[in-house]
């Protein structure tokens, strides 16, 4: 009985420490940006590898997500004989919900991950310490600009993500529902205010800010030669996942609560 | 008190790595003087990349007192550290060259951080160290198509780019050829002669260790000329440190080394 109380309490220990470096991380990660030296030319990289390089999986995602929305919400329209309702039921979908979910979601996958890997292989064959011993803090000079782009690039991607996947939900409702080009677009331009915007937007910048700290937090705390590297890889995707749905409900809570009238 | 400070001092140092129960360093003792080397013996585990890690302040003793140059560092925060790591270069174990960047990138990464060179300076740098260590064609290659030779080179050029006072080399010849680990071994005197880098070594080959211990370089009008000491009496400078679980078993020169009683020792001597 006492071996188990102590062992949840040794766990219970460890989470409270991973909570506390996670956030030391964070806030180092952020609060370098004030002081220099600043690596804009490795943000500007990040920034590249970030956006143009998820441009194609993110644009996919949204397309079909759009067109799939089409085809599912007006099987239930059609029942009230609000078919031409469609439009507002994709772009506000997409907006507030699927846009900045399921974009995070993706880049978690493709990016997180490499972060991830990236990371912790530079700690296994000691490029981390040997950059701290060419005295440079590698937080700065890794971490910052990913974070950097992380909250810059994921809600730009989500808005091309929004675009693509009201395209996509317009090809549908045109070409095999048969609506008018203009019904659906008035319908799903209409029904946008700026509640939806803030939504959308502030949750991928949230979303962002988890797939890269969750990447570099679990990468730079590698431990175990290559397989460490597989394992913090593998966790960081699960981990960034669940933090992302997890946090999509709260922020839904807070932004319903203070931002919609 | 010796009136010439040393450029490292250690001072009954313990150290533990987190959730471990043993320590990893116990009641570690020496002082390095100005251009001396310290050669660290040791099998694997036994503590001796643990030692470089503490004199660049990478971790922190759990106990007892690191001087670089007369400063204690192990209370400081990583900001003042920069300023003393500045002193330093480090060889890694295989290198550690940072894998996305050219070999010049890799040599010239302080230089372009810190220095507030030139461009033009910093390449006619990196291209003087490259020269040094007989790589000037690898200039634009990435590390990945290195040997590991070629690899430890770039690394000893990455080091002493900087012109630090002190180098610290991990491992800087195991799992090389004998003729590769020589040429290394040569870099190694070559700094620590013609330059006076003071040195930590760290290694687990003893030919290696003994080759850099007995063999010095000098100039003499424009050549470099190699000798070989066979006298050890005659041998100054190096000390060796033999470590065994976190203990130093032995230190003292190299002749005292051949007739040290420890068992240890005598079992790693093969004696």
């Amino acid at each position: 009985m006492e071996a188990v109380v102590n062992g949840a309490f040794e766990r219970l220990k460890r989470t409270i420490l991973h909570i506390q470096e996670f956030t030391m991380l964070s806030y180092r990660g952020f609060a370098n940006l004030l002081s220099r030296p600043r690596y804009w030319q490795d943000t500007f990289d990040m920034m590249d590898v970030m956006g143009v390089g998820s441009l194609t999986i993110v644009c996919l995602t949204g397309l079909f997500t759009g067109m799939v929305l089409t085809v599912q919400s007006s099987a239930t329209l059609d029942a009230f004989g609000a078919r031409p309702y469609v439009g507002r039921m994709v772009s506000l979908s997409m907006i507030r919900e699927l846009g900045p979910v399921l974009t995070s979601l993706m880049v978690a996958g493709r990016v997180g991950s490499g972060m991830a890997a990236e990371l912790g292989s530079m700690v296994v064959t000691l490029q981390i310490d040997a950059m701290r011993a060419l005295g440079t803090d590698p937080i700065r000079k890794l971490v910052t600009p990913r974070l950097v782009s992380g909250v810059i690039m994921v809600p730009v991607l989500t808005v091309l993500s929004d675009a693509v996947g009201m395209l996509g939900g317009y090809l549908v409702a045109r070409f095999t529902l048969r609506l008018a080009t203009e019904f659906y677009w008035h319908s799903a331009i209409d029904a946008i205010k700026m509640e939806d915007i803030i939504m959308g937007l502030a949750k991928p910048f949230v979303f962002g800010y988890i797939v890269v700290a969750v990447g570099c937090y679990l990468g730079l705390s590698t431990r175990g030669g290559t397989q460490g590297v597989g394992e913090s890889t593998t966790r960081s995707v699960v981990m960034a996942s669940v933090l992302i749905l997890a946090s999509d409900y709260f922020l839904n809570l807070l932004i319903l609560h203070f931002v919609y009238p | 008190m010796s009136p010439v400070v040393p450029v490292i001092s250690f001072r009954n140092v313990f150290y533990a790595y987190p959730e471990a129960e043993e320590y990893a360093l116990k009641n570690i003792t020496f002082d390095l003087p100005i251009g001396g080397t310290e050669i660290i013996l040791g099998g694997s585990g036994s503590g001796k990349s643990t030692i470089l890690k503490l004199i660049l302040g990478l971790i922190k003793p759990e106990s007892g007192s690191i001087e670089i140059g007369g400063v204690e560092i192990s209370r400081m925060e990583e900001e003042e550290l920069m300023s003393i790591r500045s002193k330093i270069g480090m060889v890694f174990q295989e290198g550690a060259l940072f894998d996305s960047l050219t070999v010049a990138e890799n040599v010239g990464f302080r230089l372009r951080e810190y220095e507030h060179l030139s461009e033009g300076d910093v390449e006619e740098r990196v291209r003087a160290m490259l020269g040094f260590v007989g790589l000037e064609e690898f200039y634009d290659r990435m590390p990945s198509e290195l040997s590991g030779g070629e690899r430890r080179r770039v690394a000893v050029a990455r080091a002493m780019a900087h012109q630090p006072e002190l180098i610290l080399y991990d491992e800087a010849t195991t799992g090389l050829d004998p003729i590769t680990a020589s040429t290394i071994c040569d870099l190694i005197v070559k700094l620590r002669d013609l330059e006076g880098v003071s040195t930590v070594l760290v290694t687990h080959q003893l030919r290696d260790a003994f080759q850099i211990a007995q063999s010095f370089i000098f100039k003499r009008g424009g050549r470099t000329t190699y000798h070989r000491i066979e006298d050890l009496n005659a041998l100054m400078g190096t000390e060796f440190m033999v470590l065994n679980e976190g203990e130093a078993v032995f230190r003292g020169r190299q002749k005292e080394l051949w007739e040290a009683e420890n068992d240890y020792v005598r079992r790693f001597l093969s004696r």
